[in-house]
């Protein structure tokens, strides 16, 4: 059964837990400089955004059809059969087209170093394979980052929402967006404050059917405009042929 | 001036002062990493190189399949003598867009895992394997230039045999990735500017290349004709300028049916940074050449079909940067400007192009009707921008 994460922003305290807990897990650097920068770079995967006393979270939503799996050349992403998107170093040639690709701008990248990866939140597909939680939600102290299962956790989520409307805007975050995400976001303020993208921005359709309905065309294509070049090669070929043959008589009857 | 029996001019030390500053960045890349060598960043993750180097390197080199495929499938034999500098100005445009892609790419060691790490759903794995196998059969294309030179009569004969189902791979390989560098941009509509966005990119990236394919041919043309002193024929000009009208046309007319169909036609006229880098576009893409070339006075003037030229060559590369970098700008709410280190490596790969180009059309029979014995004048360079083309009728 696919895993998930929910965040319930109205739980969170901003202690930032999560991101010490994930910095440790994925041996990153951590220290009081670093729990300041309120961005995410290729040391820093997740993030808890402040705003009065308002807190968000960002990290890779773990889409159910990833942007970043479909558009790799090489294949360096795939979603496993957990729920995690992961990321094959070794594949990787670095060309980058998933940063781009990402509706939630997710993949950051080493750009200091010589052989430089693209980092982001892999949701500790290690723990999760054990059956564990992963390590930013067992490291919250008050349950705003919840793993589970991903089913219960939208049925929790809508729980959450019924019985505490005026606690809640009315949006699961990550339900519908770009087809769905295995991470799931509640909020007492609309999201886009903290910078995540609109569901009328990035749709309910799943991102790499933009592209698929292109590449689909293409095993009909291919045959279809080889067989018209040849067709009109051997047309015009076969008419140079007989000019030719016709200039040829008329000179040898003009010859006569 | 000369300096140990070379002739010292303004454009062989412009070139040699490209070469500093270039090899130098190409020593920052190598040894400290993307991040010292360019102003890309995660906001940002392609700049000048992947706008620049690789859109508009394939754009321009479309010249090779639009005139061989006019020569060689749909028999249009006047265009003949511009078939060789077409192919060579193609086989030059994508290897140094390979060049370029090893500069960009993170990994660059690893390019090779492409063909056997297969993702069929990646645009971008099309257009890898296009450009790869298209760039064979330039290899293939080019090849009887070199023969020739060398008097290899047998493999002449052998390449002329597949000469054909070379130009059709060319044509059809070409469509593919032509278009598909467009079909990357589909898949983040959200971070576009919708003057930019459209389903439609494909098309209008194919059909670019083809007014860009034609707009080099008439360019290098004129451009090699002046540097060689050799005679330009003015028909050949006149039948490319013709075409590269209609072309113009078909693109423009989709255009404005694109902007209209999706809403955004009235917006153009509302003053904004994204408008004022979309009239740049359409004034050098649409307004100057269709302008000038609506005239026959035009069409029949080697300089101003020049110029033309040259304007919808600079229209194009406007639209794919501001495809690649300035539709992104608004999501992004910040801006991108490439580094000095970052523009003098796509400086080095285009003055390469020079002179690779200028090596080949002066040591292999490129321009068949004038042998490179008949380009005794000293140098190159020295007469480019300075002479007049002269006119063969």
């Amino acid at each position: 059964m696919s895993k998930g994460i929910l965040y319930d922003a109205t739980l969170c305290i901003g202690c930032k837990q999560c991101e010490s807990a994930c910095a440790q897990q994925n041996e990153l650097p951590y220290d009081d400089k670093i729990a300041a920068e309120s961005v995410q770079t290729d040391h820093k995967f997740t993030t808890v955004l402040a705003k009065d006393d308002k807190f968000m979270r960002r990290l890779c939503q773990h889409c159910e059809h990833p942007a970043c799996a479909s558009v790799c050349p090489v294949g360096a992403f795939h979603k496993t059969a957990d729920g995690p998107v992961v990321y094959d170093v070794w594949k990787c040639i670095g060309c980058r087209y998933c940063m781009v690709a990402c509706a939630f701008s997710q993949p950051k990248y080493e750009w200091g170093k010589l052989n430089p990866r693209v980092r982001k939140c892999i949701m500790c597909p290690d723990r999760v394979a054990q059956g564990l939680a992963t390590a930013c939600a067992t490291a919250c102290p008050t349950g705003a980052t919840k793993f589970g299962d991903h089913e219960s956790l939208i049925a929790e989520a809508k729980d959450r929402i019924r019985n505490n409307p005026e606690n809640y805007v009315d949006h699961i975050y990550g339900l519908n967006e770009v087809g769905g995400t295995s991470v799931l976001m509640l909020s007492s303020v609309p999201f886009e404050q903290f910078g995540l993208p609109k569901i009328q921005r990035i749709g309910q359709e799943a991102l790499p059917e933009y592209t698929g309905r292109v590449m689909d065309m293409m095993p009909d294509f291919i045959p279809l405009w080889a067989l018209v070049l040849g067709g009109v090669y051997w047309v015009s070929n076969r008419r140079a042929e007989v000019a030719e043959v016709e200039a040829e008589e008329r000179a040898l009857r003009g010859g006569k | 001036m000369t300096i140990m029996n070379i002739k010292v001019t303004f454009w062989r030390v412009l070139f040699v002062v490209i070469m500093i500053a270039g090899l130098y960045s190409t020593y920052v890349r190598y040894l400290h990493g993307l991040g010292a060598v360019s102003n890309m960043n995660d906001q940002y993750p392609w700049g000048l190189w992947i706008g620049f180097d690789c859109l508009c390197g394939v754009m321009l080199a479309a010249g090779g399949f639009c005139v061989t495929g006019a020569v060689y499938i749909f028999h249009v034999e006047r265009l003949h003598s511009v078939c060789r500098p077409a192919i060579l100005t193609a086989f030059l445009g994508y290897v140094l867009f390979i060049v370029g892609l090893l500069f960009d790419l993170g990994r660059p060691w690893f390019i090779w895992h492409q063909m056997i790490y297969m993702n069929f759903h990646s645009v971008m794995f099309e257009v890898g394997m296009c450009v790869m196998t298209y760039t064979t059969v330039l290899f293939l294309e080019f090849l009887p230039n070199v023969l020739e030179r060398f008097n290899l009569a047998a493999p002449i004969r052998w390449v002329k045999k597949i000469y054909p189902v070379l130009v059709c791979l060319g044509i059809l390989l070409s469509t593919l990735h032509q278009s598909s560098l467009g079909s990357l941009f589909l898949i983040f509509p959200e971070k576009m500017s919708p003057f930019w966005y459209t389903p439609a990119l494909p098309f209008f990236f194919f059909l670019s290349a083809i007014a860009c394919g034609l707009a080099m041919t008439i360019f290098e043309s004129t451009l090699s004709a002046r540097a060689f002193g050799r005679g330009l024929e003015r028909s050949v000009m006149t039948e490319l300028g013709g075409a590269l009208y209609v072309v113009l046309w078909i693109i423009a007319l989709l255009r404005l049916q694109d902007f209209v169909h999706r809403h955004v036609f009235a917006s153009i006229f509302k003053g904004s940074y994204e408008a004022y880098f979309l009239w740049t576009e359409l004034i050098l893409c649409f307004a100057i050449p269709l302008t000038m070339l609506s005239f026959k006075k035009v069409r029949t003037n080697p300089h101003l079909l020049y110029l033309a030229a040259l304007s919808t060559i600079l229209g194009f590369v406007t639209n794919r940067l501001n495809v690649a970098v300035t539709s992104m700008d608004r999501w992004n709410g910040s801006h991108y400007l490439p580094s000095f280190t970052e523009t003098s490596i796509t400086l080095m790969i285009c003055a390469l192009g020079f002179f690779f180009f200028n090596m080949a059309a002066r040591f292999l029979p490129i321009f068949e009707d004038e042998h490179h014995a008949d380009s005794h004048a000293a140098s190159a360079s020295e007469q480019l921008g300075a002479g007049q083309p002269t006119l063969v009728h």
